[in-house]
């Protein structure tokens, strides 16, 4: 049961919440939540942006300030609430076809632009809401609705593509490990800059039912048994590393932040 | 042999696309489109469609990929909904400018925000100036049938015009019904390997979508007078159809028992199913109302329309959409169209199913009685909102 501090975080008239039992993404919410709490933050300093998917459900289920936007676009719609207003906590949660499909743009010029914003992407390696098709991070081999003898297009690593567009905080986790999660998500928000959480979930119903991972226990096993760290992960060879999920924080740097660039240019440009 | 097939009318429309033999399919999942690109790319993968099948990564990209495709000749398809439809929309008059006879299946679903999953009619009649071709299904049947249609229509020399065959989501996409399957050969006779000259061409090389700057009026007056002869190709290949497999649909409009009706209701897609039936039941009680089944919104029906409104004392449309600030979208072209006659008969204009709110029988009951009471000389109110929890007086 969650403490009572986490559950003044949550719109309980909302719940049950639509998530099928054992979806990943619970873990990953309870994880944010922990974060928010550590961090002290309040409600009404914190905007949490999604679009859609399961994942994009999740601020509905916030008690902070929310918005639900178009698919893709979420790190756009975050980009203007950062802008307007910097002194907000700004958080934006993405699923992996939300993050790396249809939104890929954005996500790569968030990262670029280095503005202060964490994005948390729930990667589950499938679309879950609209049925089970593949996304760009549904394992080589693995099957979806879209591709019923298994997936040939190469999938995505998230964490390489953010640290190659410029994140200046990038970190992976795994479903299985909340701890790590959590504190993944409280130095996300606490670095100043665009942070970039990946959290390999799980969905038992769209993946898992049918790359032969039924219960959701099943599934988080696998993305138990698939986890590696990153210290681990130095001594194995490329060949031992495919399929794996590896964790760990990759990106921890200083540059200069956006907004703050922004606010000083337009002071320079007044002359101030 | 044709045969009969237990499906719903996302399935329905992947057998049709099975039988069309597309050379290329793109698409994005949206709900409650996604069966149907499941199904096709089961077809795909297993062998029975040798097509090309792209996973893309947007529905922008679904439909630039569909264009690129038909750039070089292939028959193409694609699928969408809703919000995946508008985020197509730049690229709906780039295919149609082009004239490359793109196949679309689009699951009616409402508009955001706020969300919603039901079907209305916002989001295809959002692209209506779009160039595109569009069609209404009433059921799975007719969602199957217009599939084949829509290749042969918009292949055609006359016409080289893309087209979206709207299907209500949820009712008609998840909805099972038994559904006639015609036979492969028979399909082949009626729909012909696509061939053309508006294509590229490694032998002749030309350019496709150029800069036209001073021709651009020419090219889409060019393209409204193609439009213009759209109807006698739609209804010529209702009736091949219907010759060869047995379905005639009426072309344009379908008119139930409208010729000695006092008052008509017009509707689109699955609701007409429903006021068919309140249409007979009310007719075993002595009223003279018919049922104006729009098929089509572009190319408009005017000539039908013109036709019917010249006969009756009323007519109502239904729209299962609203142009905020204006009236329901379907109503308005009505309404320009009756507007020709020298006495026009009254109308109202009734706004139901937004987000997919029901329409039921006795809904549609009481907007014959609306109209029959306007024909009666009482005054009406000229927008109504059917099945709303609130008031409202315009």
């Amino acid at each position: 049961m969650p403490r009572p501090e986490i559950i003044k975080w949550l719109r309980t008239q909302f719940f049950p919440h639509m998530w099928c039992p054992g979806c990943g993404h619970g873990i990953i919410l309870h994880a944010l939540l922990r974060a928010l709490t550590d961090l002290e933050k309040k409600p009404e300093e914190t905007v949490i942006a999604s679009g859609i998917g399961c994942s994009s459900r999740m601020p509905g289920y916030i008690n902070a300030c929310t918005v639900h936007s178009t698919h893709g676009r979420s790190l756009a719609f975050a980009t203007g609430i950062k802008l307007a207003k910097p002194e907000l906590t700004v958080i934006d949660v993405m699923g992996d076809g939300d993050c790396s499909a249809i939104g890929g743009n954005h996500f790569i010029h968030a990262c670029r632009r280095n503005i202060d914003i964490t994005a948390i992407v729930m990667n589950n390696n499938i679309y879950g809401m609209t049925g089970g098709q593949a996304s760009p991070t549904t394992p080589e081999g693995a099957r979806a609705t879209t591709a019923p003898y298994g997936v040939i297009d190469p999938s995505f690593d998230l964490c390489k593509l953010a640290e190659g567009a410029g994140a200046t905080f990038v970190a992976r986790s795994v479903v299985s490990n909340p701890k790590q999660c959590e504190k993944y998500i409280v130095d996300g928000i606490k670095h100043k800059g665009f942070s970039v959480v990946e959290i390999i979930s799980t969905c038992h119903t769209q993946f898992g039912r049918r790359n032969k991972f039924r219960s959701p226990i099943d599934n988080i096993n696998r993305v138990k048994d698939l986890s590696v760290s990153q210290a681990k992960a130095k001594d194995m060879t490329p060949e031992e590393l495919k399929g794996k999920y590896v964790t760990g924080l990759f990106v921890n740097v200083e540059a200069p932040e956006y907004t703050d660039q922004y606010f000083s240019l337009v002071d320079k440009v007044k002359g101030e | 042999m044709s045969k009969k097939i237990f499906v719903s009318g996302d399935e329905a429309v992947a057998e049709a696309v099975r039988l069309a033999k597309p050379h290329v399919i793109s698409a994005y999942p949206i709900t409650p489109q996604t069966v149907a690109v499941e199904r096709i790319s089961d077809f795909v993968e297993d062998g029975t469609l040798k097509a090309e099948y792209l996973h893309v990564e947007s529905e922008h990209s679904a439909m630039s990929a569909a264009m690129g495709a038909a750039a070089v000749g292939a028959r193409t398809f694609t699928a969408t909904s809703s919000q995946g439809l508008l985020y197509m929309s730049e690229v709906l008059p780039y295919v149609s400018g082009a004239r490359f006879p793109i196949v679309m299946m689009n699951a009616n679903r409402t508009l955001a925000t706020p969300w919603a999953l039901l079907s209305d009619h916002r989001d295809s009649l959002s692209q209506l100036d779009s160039g595109w071709i569009q069609v209404y299904c009433e059921d799975a049947q007719e969602t199957l049938d217009m599939i084949l249609q829509a290749y042969r229509i918009s292949e055609d020399p006359r016409v080289m015009a893309p087209m979206m065959v709207n299907l209500d989501g949820f009712v008609l996409t998840h909805t099972y019904e038994m559904v006639e399957l015609p036979a492969q050969a028979e399909v082949d006779a009626f729909l012909p390997a696509y061939t053309t000259i508006n294509r590229m061409d490694l032998d002749d090389p030309k350019t496709v979508c150029y800069a036209a700057m001073n021709d651009y009026m020419e090219f889409h007056m060019k393209q409204e007078l193609d439009m213009r002869k759209v109807p006698s190709v739609i209804e010529e290949v209702d009736r091949l159809y219907g010759d060869k497999f047995g379905r005639y649909y009426d072309g344009m409009v379908e008119q139930y028992l409208c010729d000695d009706a006092e008052v008509v209701l017009v509707t689109l897609g699955s609701v007409t199913g429903t006021a068919r039936v309140v249409v007979d039941a009310m007719r075993k009680e002595g009223h003279k109302v018919g049922l104006v089944k729009l098929r089509y919104m572009r190319p408009f029906p005017r000539e039908e329309i013109l036709d019917i409104a010249s006969r009756v004392r009323a007519i109502g449309v239904l729209d299962k959409d609203i142009s905020v600030g204006y009236e329901g979208i379907v109503f308005t072209n009505v309404n320009s169209t009756v507007a020709d006659l020298e006495t026009s008969p009254g109308r109202i204009n009734f706004i139901g199913g937004l987000g997919g709110r029901n329409i039921s029988k006795e809904n549609t009951r009481g907007m014959f009685n609306e109209l029959l009471e306007l024909a009666r000389g009482e005054k009406k109110e000229k927008i109504q909102f059917v099945n709303a929890r609130c008031e409202y007086h315009g």
